[in-house]
């Protein structure tokens, strides 16, 4: 099991005839994603790698029975597009799009809570590397290859921290249930508290490793709901010590602005919640098997 | 974005938010032309930099006569101004603004900022204004008021009413508090702002209701779609190497220390400038190359990481993952060749063996390192001996 996606989602490509879209949708294909389509308004009726072209999200969805989206939509339309596969009944959307306004965002977000709970869309992103499920399926923009199947849920702001964590974790002979990046915007589709919520309930998942940074509430909330609702390990770790008050690190997201947005002020929240905190981005992998009550070899 | 002070007073004015009429000026005799537009006995001189905190650093000089309207020109032009905000560094001052000086009663504070935690927009009011808004949340958080606004409704009357009254205004300066509140709060929606903040708003002897300061600052994410607010850009505020940066797409912002950073991918870039710290170190720079690193964005790289004279080692951190290990590393090889000091590369993801074997073929001095806590050893150890030599 895994969380999300497995090799039996069927997704579909909005914004599927693009570049970027078009290179990433055939390497989730060799990756064993089941892709059955894509949408491009006005390009409805060709076919792209294989798949059919849809105009809409809903005629996509009556003729494949589509239940996830990824998004490759550029910044100014991506709103439009999220709201469009939430009101056809999509349950999962992975956005990639780097740059939406986050008022736009805000508007989503909103739009999301016009359906009942249980056929309310879940938005991954924006601005993140996507969502995979070592082995089974690819839902982003990641190097598939450095992921190894195992039991360890990676959630993450940052897509080449996730990476990292992946890539440690492989060299310890660990592996991946299901590496999620919900982004580095102000405003995201859904937080850390989100997915961690999933991976307390995934069989296949025994620990969970967090990977935050400055800016922002979502690190702190869910280390608080962790500590009230979790049963499996969780590892935190958070970028930015070194950052200046004030200016913005690359993403959007990614800036001191308030109370507890700092690096040190995030990471003492976890610690009091009961996380273990790796102490650096070195220590991503070796944290988690200790967490997992394994030997690790000294650095 | 960032924007001065006449300029977000501009636009608030065209929202309904009074202001002290005023007009900027590049030169005293341009000051002095302003004073005498606007008339009256008393004026305000304010230097316009992107910093709050100007008055108590000097920077707001007022004015009885047109003499001394062009002798507080004359003094601020060109100066240095370093206020709490602008680091030791300052900015230099390239334009003032004359106002009329109003006399006033009271000062307030007011402020909307984009709430991450509710994804609402927040008001925030405060009993005493002049304050930065962070003394006044440590100091007298009992003098704040707050309302939550859910854009898809929009601010109602009745929550900018609940602010003023809550401020003590009598009935004349609420209806004025009002249509302030109202006007930034739809200039806040329909400019893509990310927070508005007038501090002080002053009531005056006469029951008026005017913005003193104000500061607006924008989403980059929208500029696309606000022309206006992008045109107000002011290049002699950004720090060059980083406008530099963003024209070659590059993600750039300058640090103290003496470790350049040439990394992909915002997140890992923060953790490498974390992991040189820990290591005992201290990084020059955030750089983010992006995805796709071609070599000649590479170049790019290591020429803007180049420019900063404190850096004596440079270190590149890429995890490939669209991009590929050998075009980052032919990128590498090419930009070292006229290097003088110590570079440490490390690299991982997708076609990595070849990426190494691109740098150690070259037969350059490249340091290479296997994880990234033996990158930031490595190149703290080579900054010290390099700084030594």
């Amino acid at each position: 099991m895994s969380i999300l996606i497995d090799e039996q989602t069927r997704v579909i490509v909005q914004g599927f005839t693009g570049d970027k879209a078009t290179f990433h949708a055939k390497e989730m294909i060799a990756y064993g994603t089941n892709v059955v389509g894509g949408v491009t308004p006005g390009k409805g009726g060709r076919e792209h790698l294989g798949r059919p072209v849809f105009d809409t999200v809903k005629e996509a969805v009556q003729a494949t029975g589509a239940e996830a989206s990824i998004v490759f939509v550029p910044p100014a339309f991506a709103a439009d597009s999220l709201m469009e596969a939430a009101d056809a009944s999509l349950r999962l959307v992975c956005i990639i799009t780097d740059g939406i306004p986050a008022q736009d965002m805000m508007r989503v977000k909103r739009y999301l809570r016009r359906y009942p709970r249980e056929r309310r869309t879940l938005v991954v992103g924006p601005n993140c590397a996507g969502i995979i499920s070592a082995g089974r399926a690819m839902l982003g923009i990641m190097p598939g290859h450095i992921y190894r199947r195992g039991e360890v849920g990676v959630v993450s702001r940052s897509g080449t921290l996730g990476y990292e964590a992946a890539a440690q974790l492989t060299a310890l002979g660990l592996g991946v249930s299901t590496s999620v990046g919900i982004g580095g915007d102000p405003i995201n589709g859904s937080s850390f508290l989100d997915h961690l919520e999933l991976f307390e309930s995934d069989p296949d998942t025994r620990a969970v490793i967090m990977i935050g940074e400055i800016g922002g509430p979502q690190e702190a909330e869910a280390a608080a709901w962790a500590q009230k609702n979790m049963t499996k390990p969780v590892v935190g770790y958070v970028a930015g010590v070194t950052a200046p008050k004030g200016r913005r690190m690359g993403h959007a997201g990614a800036i001191i602005s308030a109370e507890g947005d700092t690096a040190l002020e995030k990471a003492e929240i976890m610690r009091r919640h009961g996380l273990l905190v790796a102490p650096s981005a070195s220590e991503l992998g070796s944290t988690v098997a200790r967490a997992l009550g394994r030997e690790v070899p000294a650095r | 974005m960032e924007i001065h002070e006449y300029q977000a007073k501009e636009l608030l004015a065209g929202f309904g938010v009074a202001v002290p009429r005023g007009g900027v000026a590049y030169s005293a005799d341009q000051a002095v032309y302003v004073a005498t537009e606007l008339g009256g006995w008393h004026w305000a001189v304010k230097a316009q930099i992107h910093s709050g905190a100007r008055g108590k650093a000097g920077g707001v000089k007022f004015c009885r006569t047109y003499h001394e309207v062009a002798e507080a020109t004359s003094a601020l032009l060109g100066a240095t101004l370093v206020t709490e905000q602008t680091g030791p560094a300052g900015k230099v001052v390239h334009r003032v603004y004359v106002e009329r000086a109003e006399s006033f009663d009271r000062e307030i504070y007011l402020g909307l900022v984009l709430d991450r935690k509710t994804e609402r927009i927040r008001i925030v009011a405060g009993r005493e204004g002049g304050m930065e808004i962070e003394d006044l949340v440590r100091t007298r958080p009992d003098s704040l008021l707050q309302q939550e606004v859910d854009p898809a409704v929009g601010l109602q009357s009745f929550q900018a009413r609940e602010l003023a009254f809550g401020l003590g205004l009598n009935m004349k300066q609420v209806s004025l508090a009002v249509a302030t509140i109202m006007g930034c709060y739809r200039a806040f929606r329909e400019l893509d702002a990310t927070m508005v903040e007038i501090n002080p708003l002053v009531v005056t002897r006469d029951d008026r209701v005017l913005a003193l300061d104000a500061k607006i600052t924008f989403d980059d994410n929208a500029l696309f779609r606000r022309p206006r607010v992008a045109e107000m850009r002011d290049p002699a505020e950004e720090d060059p190497r980083e406008a530099q940066a963003a024209a070659s797409g590059l993600n750039y912002v300058g640090l103290t220390g003496n470790i350049g950073c040439i990394i992909n991918g915002a997140g890992l870039a923060m953790a490498t400038m974390d992991s040189i710290k820990y290591a005992g170190g201290e990084p020059a720079n955030f750089l983010d190359i992006g995805g796709g690193a071609s070599p000649e964005r590479v170049g790019a790289a290591f020429r803007l990481v180049l420019s900063d004279p404190n850096v004596r080692a440079v270190l590149v951190n890429i995890f490939a993952g669209i991009n590929r290990c050998d075009w980052v590393a032919t990128g590498v090889v090419q930009a070292a060749k006229d290097l003088n000091v110590p570079l440490i590369v490390r690299l991982a993801g997708t076609n990595v063996e070849e990426g190494q074997r691109i740098v150690r073929e070259s037969g350059l001095p490249i340091i290479m390192a296997e994880t990234l806590a033996a990158a930031a050893d490595l190149s703290v150890a080579a900054a010290l001996k390099s700084d030594a030599a």
